[in-house]
Parts: C-alpha cells; structure tokens; sequence
C-alpha cells in the first residue's frame, strides 16, 4: 500500500510522526536477522538483550534518569494505566486521585473507570484550568489531602501545547508523600528533561510521538517508588512489565531518545520559528482568529488557533482537499457532540471552539510547508465562513 | 476519519445555492453555534405553492453543508405540501446515505424545511411547543417522540445520532429512555388495538422472558462461547447482562439488538427493548 506520505503537508505530529530514516535503519536488523529473544541464555540471543540495554540507556539519557529506572511498555497509555493503577495499588488506603481536566483520555478516562478497575470507590479531583490554558496551583495546593494516593498531571497539552509546572507540583507531592505521576508523551524530546534532580516519581514516554514508531512506550519510575505491575506473567524488565520485549520497537525508541537529544535545539529553534511563522500570518491574514492557550509556556511545535463561526470539521476537509494534514477540536471531529474537553475546559466560546484547529510541527517540516499553508488557510476561511449564516 | 460518500463530498465542496433569497416566501431557522451546526433556509413559492427558489447558509460540518445544500436541490420545484412530506431520510439517501453519528444533520435540513414552511403558513410549529429534555443542545420531547415514530428509533443512542438529544453532559439520558418507553409503548398500542388479550402482568412478563431466554437464546449464545442472563424488566425495558465471550464482544450490541430483542419481541410482547447492564 502506498499512502503518499511525499505529497502531504504533515502538520499532525501530536497525533503521530514519521519514522526518522536513522530510527528505521537501527531496527530493521532487529526485524529479521537479529530475532533472538534478549531473556535468551544463547549468545544469539543474548546479544539482543544488550542491545536492548543500550537503548535503554539512551532513553534514560534523553531525560537524565538511571537506565534501571526506564521500563519499556507498549505505548503511552500503558504506561499512563501502569503508572496510575500502580499508585492506587501501592497505597490502599488512599482513595483520592488528583488530575487535571484536560488530560489526554488515556488518564482522563481511566481517572473515570477507576472503581470498576479497582473494586474500590475514588474520589478524582479534576483541577481547573484557566482560560489560557494554564493550570491553577492554588487550588492544587487545596486538593492535597491525607487520602490522596496519587497526582497525575501532564507536561505538555496535546492540544494546546500549554506547559505546565510540573515539577512544582511534583515537590508539592513529594512534600507531603504523595506519588506523582506525568504524562510526559508530548514533551520528551521537545522540552529539557532533567529526572536526576527532580521530584517526578513516574513519567510516561510514547515512541510514536518523536520519531519511533506505534507500539513502543516506556514508563519511568524513580529509585525507591513503591510499584505494582500492569501486565503480570514472565520476569522480563525485572518483574515490572512481563511479556517478550518488543525488541524492534525498543531499538527504535532507543535512537528516536537519541536523534531527539541531538535536535532539541533545532525544535527549538527553526521549527520554534516556523510554528511562530505560521502563527502570525494567519493571524494577520484572517480576521476573528485567536490563538488558544498561553503563548508564554508552550511547546515549540503547537499551534492552535480558532477561527470564530466556522467548524473545524469543514476546514480539516477543505485542507485534506490540499494535503494538508491537521486536526481540530471540534465537536464534529471528536467524536462526540460536543467540543473538546481541553477547549471546554479553557473555557473558549462556543463561537470559537467548533472552529478551532491544530497545526503540531515537527523537524520534518519545512519553510514551504509553511508557505502553503498561509496560502491555502485564508480563502477557505472566506469560503466557509460566506457558507456560514453567523457572519 | 469520517466515511462520506462522494455525494456528500460533491455537495460538501460545491454546495450549490448557497446564500440568502431577497424578500423570501418563508424562512427556516434552525440550530445555534452552541450546537456546533446550524442552518438557515430561504425558499421562494409561487402563486401555485410551487417552491421555485431555495437558498442556504449552513454553519457545521461537511454533512451538514452537504445535507443543506442537496436540500435545496430536491426542494425546488415541488410544491408546497410535496416539501412538506419530506424526511430526513429522503435527504440522506440523495447524498447516498450519511454516517449514522451524523443523521443529525439531516434532521436539521427537514427541521429549517418544516420552519420555512410554517414561516410561509404563517403558523406557528408545535415542535417549539415542546417542553426542552435536552437543556445542551435545546431539544423537546416533540421532536424526541417524532424522531422515534419517523426514524423507528429503538435505542437512547440512536435518539442522540439523530436528535443530538444526550450528547452533551448526559444528564437527560433518564428522560429520554422513558420518552422512548412511552413512544414506544403508544406505538405499539396503536397497531394492536385490537388485539386487548396482548397485556399481561409483569410477573407474566419476566416469567415469559426467562422461558423463551432459557429455552431458545442462552442455547444459541452457548454454542459461540457466550451466555446471558436476566438482570431487571422494567415496563417494556428488558436489561440483560452478556456473559462468556459476548461480554466485551464488538458485536454484542448486534446480537442484543437484532437476534435477543428480536426472538422476545416475536415471542413475548412486540414492546420490549432490551438494553445491557452497564
């Protein structure tokens, strides 16, 4: 099958990325030639099981933790579900959770399936956010209490790319013995990571979004932080995550933490540059256009802009109709009848959330991509919005 | 991604009569930005109530440009009460059918047709009449109850896909698996007005279920590695809780609503729905 990956605009990265050509080269011995199982006493398998190890201590170099401490699982969500029932596990006694409500659903719907998960009763503080996407640490400091077992917030927002402290609200946490959990998928490899000196207890990684791809993620737990598995059965990853390693997936990962560590400054920079680019002229260009979320702590890649009376849906389609890949948070695109939960959180206007969209940059994206796109964006706009009876 | 049909893309891409009549015969304004779609509908009827005119603007997604403009296109030359008879069904199967999370939308092209009708009746629509179930995205029992007759609605999911009835924050669910019990229960005592001998007490009723479940579905279910059970009957609701394989089945849902319901209906009373324990 051919998807024509050459001739579409990609602008999609928080949903996923391509392979780095230097990612797919690592693994691909691993696909064929090298198939030992790395639990193998054999040196044919055994060799694997060092390649493994190297990849794991390029993971744990990208965020600045101990090798040991990385565990590799299948995806974010398996490591956000590892992470949070792990948390509850380990300290049953406690049955309140604190997140926020703008998780992505791979912690927000588990926060929401806890009791049926667990057997047991949790009360789940949802924190606000203000309307500029950022998080209210007064009333997180309120929601610290003797029953609360675990914190979950995450990094970066996938929608907004909106940052946030979590390593305040980590040592908030550490303070009173609380563990702290974050999904960390759209920050590793665009944001400095430091877990050395940190008070992060857990943080879940997602390969497919820097450059590795589906079906790899890792979770990582501090030193000393009482855990219970996910997946019980064999003893690979020390007991911590049974099942034959995705040896493939694990190597790709290992050179995406490794590629990431080595382009941070340019996604921090040129690609910074572009998505700024991008911004501005079409805010220039079209007129009852906002950008969602603050501009002041916010991931490189990001941009997410509403354009008042008109509904995403509609604009995704008028762009695929070019190549351009994006995504909205629309209530039309996501799945339900109402916008997204990130928007509704923010609070944005009815007038704007339909119609909001989100351009996710990556390294593979060029001037021209831009170009295109303050070319293209405007007239559709126009189109949609003569369509519209609101303006 | 949305599976549309090349209709849909057509209409969606090109709209065609897309704007605003001049001193229109009837307008039909329906939906609001808070619902995520909304459209206005202007029409033109001459001195013999034939529509010669129609024109759109539609705020919403592609089905909802779509459904608006290939609207206007069938409306045009008919005549008032032709227009009048129109379904939302009619107008998605002109697009060759649309996503069944987006029957919606052509609801609200029959909805903005029905209101510009009135407008040009000079009536008022008995829907506005209605008192509002769903408070997100302003729905009456009216155009509940009517939905569920027109488009034989058998599920409060279905209710949501065509109405946006529960889409939002849920909280009118309750009320409208009873507006469908009702509606369900009226329709069925209409077709059986002669027959008085089909009510039954609702000890019968359970008795009833439980033999044709003992009998004829946990057989049929056992032989695929599935069972079930009888967990409430309430009125017409029969709520069972699937077991073995058809418990986290993708088609579960198919079998309860096409093989379960269907055998109790046939051998109990044409009423029932059956819902799963959740």
């Amino acid at each position: 099958m051919n998807c024509g990956s050459d001739k579409v605009i990609y602008m999609d990265n928080n949903a996923t990325t391509r392979i780095a050509p230097e990612v797919l080269e690592a693994m691909m011995p691993f696909l064929y030639d090298c198939y030992g199982n790395p639990s193998s006493m054999h040196t044919f398998g055994g060799q694997v099981g060092e390649a493994v190890e190297e990849a794991r201590a390029k993971i744990a170099d990208l965020i600045g933790a101990d090798p040991q401490e990385i565990v590799f699982t299948s995806c974010g969500t398996e490591s956000d579900s590892t992470a949070i029932l792990s948390g509850l596990q380990t300290f049953p006694e406690q049955r309140h959770v604190v997140t926020t409500r703008v998780e992505h659903p791979a912690v927000k719907n588990l926060c929401e399936s806890l009791t049926q998960l667990t057997g047991h009763k949790h009360r789940i503080t949802r924190l606000m956010v203000e309307a500029d996407g950022t998080l209210d640490l007064a009333s997180y400091r309120e929601a610290l209490i003797e029953d609360t077992a675990i914190v979950s917030v995450m990094w970066a927002n996938n929608e907004t790319g909106v940052i946030f402290p979590v390593e305040e609200i980590a040592q908030m946490c550490r303070q009173r013995g609380i563990t702290f959990h974050t999904d960390a998928v759209q920050a590793v490899g665009k944001l400095p990571i430091n877990l050395n000196d940190s008070a992060i207890d857990m943080l879940s990684i997602s390969g497919h979004k820097l450059h590795a791809p589906k079906g790899v993620g890792a979770l990582y737990v501090r030193k000393g932080t009482k855990f219970s598995p996910f997946m019980i059965g064999g003893h690979q990853e020390k007991g911590r995550r049974a099942g034959t390693e995705n040896v493939p997936g694990i190597i790709a990962l290992g050179k995406a933490c490794e590629l990431a560590g080595q382009n941070m400054a340019e996604e921090n920079t040129r690609v910074k540059e572009l998505r700024d680019r991008l911004e501005t002229e079409l805010i220039k260009r079209i007129p009852d256009a906002k950008i969602n979320g603050t501009i002041k702590q916010r991931t490189p890649n990001t941009s997410n802009i509403s354009f008042a009376n008109i509904e995403g849906e509609s604009i995704l389609l008028m762009l695929n109709e070019f190549g351009i890949c994006a995504s909205s948070g629309s209530a039309c695109t996501s799945g339900s009848l109402e916008p997204s939960h990130v928007m509704r959180a923010m609070g944005v206007p009815f007038t704007m959330a339909h119609g909001s969209i989100r351009f996710s940059l990556s390294i593979y994206n060029s001037k021209e991509d831009i170009d295109e796109i303050i070319k293209q964006l405007p007239p559709i706009i126009e189109r949609l919005r003569v369509l519209s009876p609101f303006s | 991604m949305w599976e549309y049909t090349d209709k849909v893309q057509q209409h969606f891409l090109n709209p065609h009569n897309v704007g605003e009549l001049e001193k229109p015969s009837g307008t039909g304004d329906v939906g609001s930005l808070a619902c995520g779609d909304a459209l206005k509908l202007t029409i033109k009827v001459d001195d013999n109530e034939i529509i010669t005119d129609a024109k759109f603007k539609t705020f919403g997604c592609a089905s909802a440009i779509a459904s608006s403009s290939v609207l206007t296109e069938i409306v045009k030359g008919m005549t008032i009460d032709e227009a009048a008879r129109l379904t939302n069904e009619d107008i998605a199967e002109a697009l060759g059918g649309l996503p069944k999370e987006k029957m919606h939308c052509s609801v609200m092209g029959r909805e903005a047709l029905e209101a510009a009708i009135a407008d040009y009746r000079g009536v008022i629509l008995p829907m506005a009449e209605g008192e509002v179930v769903c408070e997100c995205f302003g729905v009456t029992d009216l155009e509940i109850i009517r939905a569920i007759k027109e488009s034989e609605l058998r599920s409060v999911e279905e209710i949501t896909n065509f109405t946006k009835a529960g889409g939002g924050c849920g909280k009118c669910e309750d009320r409208l698996r009873e507006i469908l019990q009702q509606t369900v229960e009226g329709l069925a005592a209409e077709k059986i007005k002669p027959h008085k001998d089909q009510r039954m007490t609702t000890l019968q009723k359970i008795k009833k279920i439980e033999d044709v479940l003992e009998r004829e579905i946990k057989p049929t279910l056992k032989k695929d590695g599935g069972d079930i059970e009888l967990v409430d009957v309430d009125g017409d609701f029969v709520t069972v809780s699937l077991r073995g394989a058809c418990s986290g089945c993708q088609q579960s849902q198919t079998t309860l609503k096409e093989y379960v319901e269907k055998k109790l209906r046939e051998q109990v009373i044409d009423t029932l729905i059956v819902e799963e324990d959740k």
